[in-house]
């Protein structure tokens, strides 16, 4: 029974540690596996949800619903974002990166200046619920199937709607797709608009669970990076794979040695992956099919 | 002398001939005279800016030379910066140790970009994955410093402090007969900044000019070309990485040795953000551009600071923004490339059409 009872603590840890890195990177991966660029605003959009999704909580909205309009808000600041800087800046990747960093850059410091340096946020919801000796969240159970949700989610649309059928089209060889009549600057807005939704989405998700400051992107950004780097350019057979793997290493280092020595342990890791697989699980998953 | 002078002046650097040498003979001379008409604050504050300008100008050879977008430069900065001050409050400044420490501080940094570049490099990653990669690193250890508040974080007789950073090691002291000579941040440190900054800038400018610039502006250019020429590329950008973090350590080390203190901020993701955009702002393609930009816009942020410190971070991502969608190659090579079409025009006495 202890044996158990460990064996679930760990299990409970490591779908923490997955469902984080999934929500994390989700966004930043639709957009990277589209367009080849990194949006280092990624972090700041899922500020923007959480913000988002606090105020209309707090103002008397169901947090569900609360969190929905945090996903819808920050996807339309996405589209927005995406009309005024980005597209003008397809076929540059670094310099989109560069462009994006500002842009966090100015929504972090403009969201202190605004807003002030923190919020008041919303309590954890669902108390908790215990296995053997320990208790655990059952807010975090909810994030779990939130994460499973969203991968299928994504893998439907990508995969059973017309707008997917587009995008994939658009990913494999863009002019062609053009040429086919594919209006595939209306794809990549949407596609952008959707990486920001789902940020605002994990904002929304987090946003009971931590609190609400003008730099809380920047708990995410190094941990959906390194997802999206391990991942690869395909999402689900990338980022899923990876989510699972760094989720582990961190879930095992986190319980030995705490939560730095995770992320120390998550970083290490991807920097040997990298020398091994530059193209990530997704390229070497691809590699062996072809 | 006229030998030298031709390995400074090449296809990877503007400005060329004897009017450029005599502009820049000039602006060194007007540099040396700047402390006799401005008070000793504003000396220091200006030595304050030449520390920063290293790591800027090494950025300027790793992403505009070499086409390899490092964001981390800061993790080498920190690195280096702290190194100095465990190495010097464990030993003290006596018998120019200062300056050993910098040396070490420097090599320390280097070896950690060998190390990390080797990974990266030899690992063939994308230029995207490169600068996240190294974005994370500086992240991560901003989080390790930042956590090592308690009295067991210590090297030696230094504690690193947490949150708080280190502080009161010595300034860069130099031996010298009849008492040693302790560079405060006045006018002493600055001649010695600006003696080191002038040399660095001709270093560098003879290194791009060399066999060893002209390869990494083929590979930057493409990769695959310079590969079937026969070069390796790994060890060409791996060089440059190198070479431009220890570069970023040598700032760290300054700007330890100039406020005689350094926080675990100084690797975080505002700090990481300035290089990038003191070299996307003035030109990343050019060293002249980069020294020039970097020093523009430390002054206008400072200024901005002054006047409102909210702001000046805003105004900074804005430039960057509007730096990247308008003038992608820099507002100082825009600038020099629009006097460079005016000129010859205006020296033909062509009607205006």
């Amino acid at each position: 029974m202890a044996f158990l009872n460990l064996a679930f603590a760990f299990l409970y840890q490591l779908g923490d540690a997955f469902s984080f890195l999934v929500l994390a990177a989700c966004g930043l991966a639709v957009v990277f596996g589209m367009m080849g660029v990194i949006n280092l605003a990624h972090g700041e959009l899922i500020m923007c949800g959480a913000y988002v999704t606090v105020a209309t909580t707090r103002a008397g909205l169901p947090l569900p619903l609360g969190i929905l309009s945090g996903a819808l808000v920050a996807g339309a600041v996405g589209m927005l974002l995406e009309r005024l800087v980005i597209r003008h800046l397809y076929g540059r990747p670094l310099d989109t990166i560069v462009a994006t960093w500002g842009i966090s850059l100015v929504a972090t410091q403009g969201t202190l200046i605004l807003l002030g340096s923190s919020m008041p946020g919303v309590g954890t919801p669902l108390g908790s619920f215990a296995v053997g000796s320990y208790s655990y969240s059952a807010y975090r159970v909810v994030l779990m199937l939130a994460a499973i949700l969203v991968l299928v989610g994504l893998y439907a649309v990508f995969n059973a709607t017309r707008f997917g059928t587009l995008a994939r089209a658009t990913i494999q060889v863009p002019h062609m797709a053009e040429a086919l009549g594919v209006d595939t600057r209306a794809i990549y807005a949407l596609t952008f608009g959707i990486g920001a939704a789902l940020a605002g989405l994990t904002g929304g998700l987090y946003a009971p669970t931590m609190t609400i400051v003008p730099t809380m992107g920047t708990t995410f950004i190094m941990e959906a990076f390194v997802t999206v780097v391990v991942g690869g350019a395909d999402i689900f057979l990338g980022t899923a794979p990876a989510a699972l793997v760094l989720g582990a290493v961190r879930a095992l280092l986190t319980s030995w040695q705490g939560q730095l020595f995770g992320q120390i342990g998550l970083l290490v890791t991807v920097i040997l992956v990298i020398r091994v697989l530059p193209s990530g699980i997704s390229g070497l998953i691809l590699r062996e099919r072809a | 002398m006229l030998r030298i002078l031709r390995r400074l002046e090449g296809p990877q650097t503007i400005g060329r001939g004897p009017a450029f040498w005599a502009a820049f003979g000039l602006v060194l001379a007007a540099a040396a005279a700047y402390p006799w008409l401005v008070d000793g604050y504003t000396v220091g504050n200006t030595a304050y800016f030449f520390c920063w300008v290293f790591m800027a100008l090494g950025l300027c050879l790793i992403w505009g030379y070499g086409g390899a977008l490092s964001f981390g430069q800061t993790a080498f900065f920190g690195l280096s910066g702290y190194a100095y001050g465990v190495l010097t409050l464990n030993v003290g400044a006596a018998y120019g140790f200062t300056l050993v420490a910098v040396a070490l501080a420097v090599a320390l940094s280097a070896l950690m970009a060998l190390l990390l570049g080797y990974f990266l490099f030899f690992g063939r990653i994308g230029g995207v994955f490169l600068g996240i990669i190294t974005l994370s690193v500086t992240l991560v250890m901003e989080r390790f410093m930042a956590q090592t508040a308690g009295p067991e974080w210590r090297i030696g007789a230094a504690r690193l402090n947490g949150y708080n950073g280190m502080s009161g090691m010595p300034p860069l002291t130099l031996p010298w007969p009849g008492g040693d000579l302790v560079l405060f941040p006045d006018v002493a440190l600055y001649y010695a900044l600006l003696g080191l900054l002038a040399v660095t800038y001709l270093a560098l400018r003879i290194l791009v000019n060399a066999r060893f610039g002209n390869v990494l502006v083929a590979i930057r250019e493409n990769p695959e070309r310079a590969e079937m020429l026969g070069y390796d590329v790994r060890r060409y950008q791996l060089g440059a990485f190198v070479i431009g973090s220890a570069l970023a350590g040598l700032s760290g080390t300054l700007y330890t040795a100039w406020g005689q203190y350094i926080t675990p901020s100084s690797m975080g993701l505002t700090a990481a953000a300035l290089p990038v955009i003191w070299v996307a702002v003035g030109g990343r393609g050019d060293l002249t551009a980069t020294l020039v930009g970097t020093l523009a816009v430390l002054g206008g942020f400072q200024a901005l600071t002054i006047y409102g410190s909210q702001y000046a971070l805003v105004v900074m991502g804005l430039l960057l923004v509007v730096a990247v969608l308008t003038a992608p190659e820099g507002f100082v090579v825009a600038l020099l490339r629009a006097l460079g079409r005016a000129w010859p025009g205006r020296r033909r006495g062509a009607p205006a059409p």
